[in-house]
Parts: structure tokens; C-alpha cells; sequence
């Protein structure tokens, strides 16, 4: 390019502006999501003073809803009596043991699936076959095997949680880019490395979105097999306190395990971020 | 090191997409292969890299590769294809580490292709916040890395603005002045193959055969300057395209 001089750029009044003009209309804007942190707990916060106003004056009937109160003293008696240590140790024990063996068994064999054609046309048709089965009712016959111990509730949670993360692994590596293997091929790169470097990293976002689902039926099926067999878990507490019609002690069990699926979520996304800290 | 095609062949399923095409690739030579879309050029790409086998034919190797070569057959994709979850020096040190080459001597060979590429201040950089030009520099880099005996460009400029195209060009043309390498250039844009061909194949529709091979002496590092002169050549390479492009165009329409 030849250096010749650049003209001086025009001000912009040199304009003329006729008398009728008018700014043009704006249509923009709206549908688009702001951030409200101080909505959310507001909104629980009144929520908890009606409830709380409506227990006092008798507008919600004490066999329908426990008062906040009762609530506050189920919890009390939980901290102080040691019962809620007793509980959620036990609970957190079955469900970790059963989610992580299930995970771990799931991704492996969701990845022996979507890597190996044979794997997949072998095996693919019994995981589509068992998958749809409610693993609950499979319980009994896990206690038939293992006993009513803790063993029959873990592989309950372990089974329900495998057959979600193989699908969701397999469905990850069918998923992978094909022109990043063929780039991976193209530098006479070994099998290994593809597998280690390309698939299983490509395969992550559907794998960890898999995490999501696997971890909240693996809290419905720890309810369920702790209410069908068990002295002792969130669920047995809840079945117990339901049964002699305190009500305090039911939400208090119901919000412990809300608790543990917050935490759950909470500690996927972080290992969603520091995973996929590569994505935008 | 030179590659030679014999006689290359191929169908998919029942549609002929090459017929009887032989040329070579001579040490230190872009060969610029152009085309209307569908005739095979990027088919031809794949086999000669060892991508894809041929249905007749051969691809044959002569010579030895030449030293501290690690991948003798090294492509350049259109869209790229680096791996999001690496950084730029991760993904050149990617092609290094199955060769064992880490550590010192896999930094010193990436702080060079990312000198020689002028990527030095972005090695740290996601791919998800380079510009398409900035990223099919990263690929170049990487191919540079294992001391390509011949690259394979498959549309490498394709999926970029023409500003950027003629940036990359130019980077094309200065790397190779330097160092000069052997690559087959597949592209349906006939600047691109004018001003980065030393030979030019002009392929047919489908199935593609060899319409024509033009050889260009001029200096790749002239061309820029000396444009007019090559002006009449890309215009008779055009008019040997048209009536094949359109006709090509009609055939996909009716596909």
C-alpha cells in the first residue's frame, strides 16, 4: 500500500438537521435476563412470614402444616439428641458409596459402548432393555442377594445411577467433533491418546450434565429403599415422624434432603467449571 | 521427499467422484488442486495424507522423509480443528507429546512455530477467543511443530473473511520463502491458487479427472506486485471452470 495521506475525517455537525426530525423510536431491550440476587431470599423470607403469621392465627390448620416453630424444635432436637448425625451419616454413606460406583461403572462402561462397535451392538440393547425398569422395585430382590444390610440399598442406588451415566456417556462420545479425531489420526497420534486427549475431554460436558440427573434419582431411590428397609436415614426418619402425625419433624427430614441435593448440584457445578473452564 | 499419485480412482456407493487421476507433488512445490464443489479435491486430500484408501490406484512415497521429521504427511483443515479444552501451546504440544518430545525441548519447539507464526503472545490463549485468522494460525503452527516433509491444505483459508485471507497468504508466502516446504493446496477460490500455486491441477466435475496443469515461474513473493500479469491466466483458468461450476451447481440443486 502506497503511504498517501489520509483526509481528515468531516465533524460530525456538519450535518443539516431538517425541522421535522425526530429520534427514531427504540424497540429493543426486554427478554433478555438481569441479575436480582436480593429477589431470592426476599421472597423466601415473606414466604416465611406468612407461613409463620397464618400457623399463629390458625388460618393454616396444625394437622395440614407445622407451624415454623415446630419445624426450628424438630431440628433442635435433632442437633441436640445426636439423631441427626446418626441419620444423614448413614444416609450420605448409601448415597455416595451407590452414586459413585455407579458413576464410576457407568463411564467406564458407557465409554467401552461408544468407543468399540462390537461393545455397543452387544450390549447396548440390554442397557436399553434394563434402563426403564424402577430400580426400586428391584430392591427385594437385592435383599434376596445381599441381605436387608447395607448392601441391597447402595446397589439399589448404585444400579438406578449406572444405566443414566452410561447413557449419558456413550450419547457424550457419539458427540465428540469427528474432525478433531480425524485431526487427532492425521498427526499419527496413538489410540490411547485420541481416547485420552480428544474423546474423553469432548465426551465431558455430557457426562457431567449425566452427573445432574444421575444424582437426583439417586436421592429418590435413597428415600425409597431407606423407607422400605432401614432403622435408621433421612428416609426412615421421614416414614417415622409421618407415621405419628409430627408434622415438624417430616419437613425438617424433607429439608435435609433438599439440602443434600443443593449440595450435590452445587458441587457438580463447581466440577462443571473447573472441567469445562475451557468453555465461554 | 515426493509423492505420487497413479492412476487414482474412487466411488462412493454409486456415484463416481474421481477418475483417473495421476500427478505429482515435488520437493519444495505448492501444488494448488482447484475445482467446482463436489468434484473431490478434498477426497484426493484425505488419500494422499492416508486418510482414506482409493478404490483404484496408488499413492506412493519416494525418497526418505527428511530429518527430525516426526509426521512426514501433515493436513491444515478448513475448520481448523483445535481442541477447545487446550490452550495455543497446548495444542501444539499436542502433536509432540506422543513423539516423547516434553518438557525444555517441547517448549523451545513451540515458543519457534509460535515465533514464526507470530501467535509468541497469545500461547495462553483459549481457542474460543481467537479470530478465525488467529486459530488457523494456531493449526499452521501445530503443522509446522513436527516438520511436515509435505502439508496437505484442505481449504485452509475458506472459512475466513478475505481481509484475513489475504493476511494469511501473505503469512503463507513469507513461510515458505523462508523455509520452502512441499503442500498440496485444495481450494475452489482461484486467487488463492494463482497467487500460492507454483503448479496448478485443474480438476473437472464429477467424477473428477485432470482438466488441465498449469505451471506459474513466477516467484511466489512477487505475485503480489506483478498481479496483472497473472491476471489473464486466472481469467482463462476461470472460463475453463464456469461452465463446470455451473454445471456442478445445477447437479447439486437437483441431489
Amino acid at each position: 500500500m502506497p503511504d498517501s495521506p489520509l483526509p481528515e475525517p468531516r465533524p460530525g455537525s456538519a450535518i443539516e438537521i431538517p425541522q421535522d426530525a425526530r429520534p427514531v423510536p427504540f424497540r429493543g431491550g426486554g427478554f433478555q435476563h438481569r441479575r436480582h440476587p436480593f429477589l431470592a431470599p426476599v421472597v423466601l423470607l415473606i414466604l416465611l412470614v406468612l407461613w409463620q403469621i397464618g400457623s399463629a392465627t390458625g388460618f393454616i390448620s396444625p394437622i395440614a402444616m407445622p407451624a415454623p416453630r415446630d419445624v426450628l424444635i424438630a431440628f433442635r432436637d435433632l442437633i441436640v439428641t445426636g439423631t441427626l448425625w446418626t441419620n444423614l451419616s448413614v444416609s450420605l454413606y448409601r448415597l455416595l458409596t451407590g452414586w459413585l460406583l455407579g458413576a464410576v461403572l457407568g463411564i467406564s462402561v458407557g465409554l467401552i459402548i461408544g468407543l468399540l462397535s462390537q461393545a455397543r451392538a452387544a450390549a447396548l440393547p440390554i442397557v436399553s432393555a434394563l434402563f426403564p425398569i424402577p430400580k426400586i422395585a428391584l430392591l427385594p430382590l437385592f435383599i434376596i442377594w445381599l441381605g436387608i444390610g447395607e448392601g441391597s440399598k447402595v446397589a439399589t442406588i448404585l444400579f438406578g445411577t449406572f444405566f443414566p451415566t452410561v447413557i449419558s456417556t456413550y450419547a457424550g462420545v457419539d458427540a465428540v467433533d469427528r474432525g478433531l479425531i480425524r485431526m487427532g489420526q492425521s498427526f499419527g497420534l496413538k489410540w490411547s491418546s485420541i481416547v485420552r486427549k480428544i474423546i474423553i475431554p469432548g465426551a465431558m460436558p455430557g457426562i457431567l450434565s449425566g452427573f445432574r440427573i444421575s444424582f437426583s434419582i439417586a436421592i429418590v431411590l435413597l428415600v425409597a429403599a431407606e423407607m422400605i428397609g432401614a432403622q435408621h436415614g433421612i428416609g426412615a426418619y421421614i416414614l417415622m415422624a409421618g407415621s405419628i402425625f409430627n408434622l415438624g419433624e417430616l419437613f425438617a427430614g424433607v429439608i435435609i434432603l433438599s439440602s443434600i441435593g443443593l449440595t450435590g448440584s452445587w458441587l457438580i457445578g463447581l466440577a462443571e467449571r473447573r472441567l469445562l473452564d475451557w468453555r465461554a | 521427499m515426493r509423492i505420487i499419485l497413479d492412476r487414482i480412482s474412487h466411488s462412493y456407493a454409486d456415484t463416481e467422484v474421481l477418475r483417473d487421476i495421476s500427478f505429482d507433488l515435488r520437493a519444495g512445490e505448492i501444488v494448488s488442486i482447484i475445482g467446482p464443489s463436489g468434484c473431490g479435491k478434498s477426497t484426493l486430500l484425505r488419500m494422499i495424507g492416508g486418510l482414506e484408501r482409493p478404490g483404484a490406484g496408488q499413492v506412493l512415497i519416494s525418497g526418505p522423509a527428511p530429518e527430525g521429521c516426526l509426521n512426514p504427511l501433515t493436513y491444515i483443515f478448513q475448520d481448523f480443528a483445535l481442541l477447545p479444552w487446550r490452550t495455543v501451546e497446548g495444542n501444539v504440544s499436542l502433536v509432540l507429546e506422543d513423539h516423547g518430545i516434553r518438557g525444555a525441548r517441547a517448549r523451545e519447539v513451540i515458543a519457534d512455530v509460535l515465533a514464526r507464526t507470530k501467535l509468541s503472545d497469545f500461547r495462553r490463549a483459549w481457542p474460543r477467543q481467537l479470530s478465525g485468522g488467529m486459530k488457523q494460525r494456531v493449526a499452521i503452527a501445530r503443522a509446522l511443530a513436527v516438520r511436515p516433509a509435505v502439508m496437505l491444505m484442505d481449504e485452509p483459508l475458506s472459512a475466513l473473511d478475505s481481509q484475513t485471507r489475504e493476511l494469511l497468504m501473505d503469512d503463507l508466502v513469507e513461510l515458505w520463502t523462508r523455509t520452502p516446504f512441499t503442500a498440496a493446496y485444495v481450494t475452489h477460490n482461484l486467487a488463492e491458487a494463482v497467487r500460492l500455486g507454483h503448479r496448478i491441477v485443474v480438476l473437472s466435475r464429477r467424477p473428477g479427472r485432470i482438466r488441465e496443469v498449469v505451471d506459474i515461474d513466477m516467484p511466489l513473493a512477487e505475485r503480489p506486485a506483478r498481479m496483472a500479469e497473472l491476471e489473464p491466466l486466472q481469467r482463462s483458468l476461470w472460463e475453463m471452470m464456469r461452465d463446470e461450476a455451473a454445471a456442478a451447481d445445477r447437479e447439486l440443486a437437483h441431489a
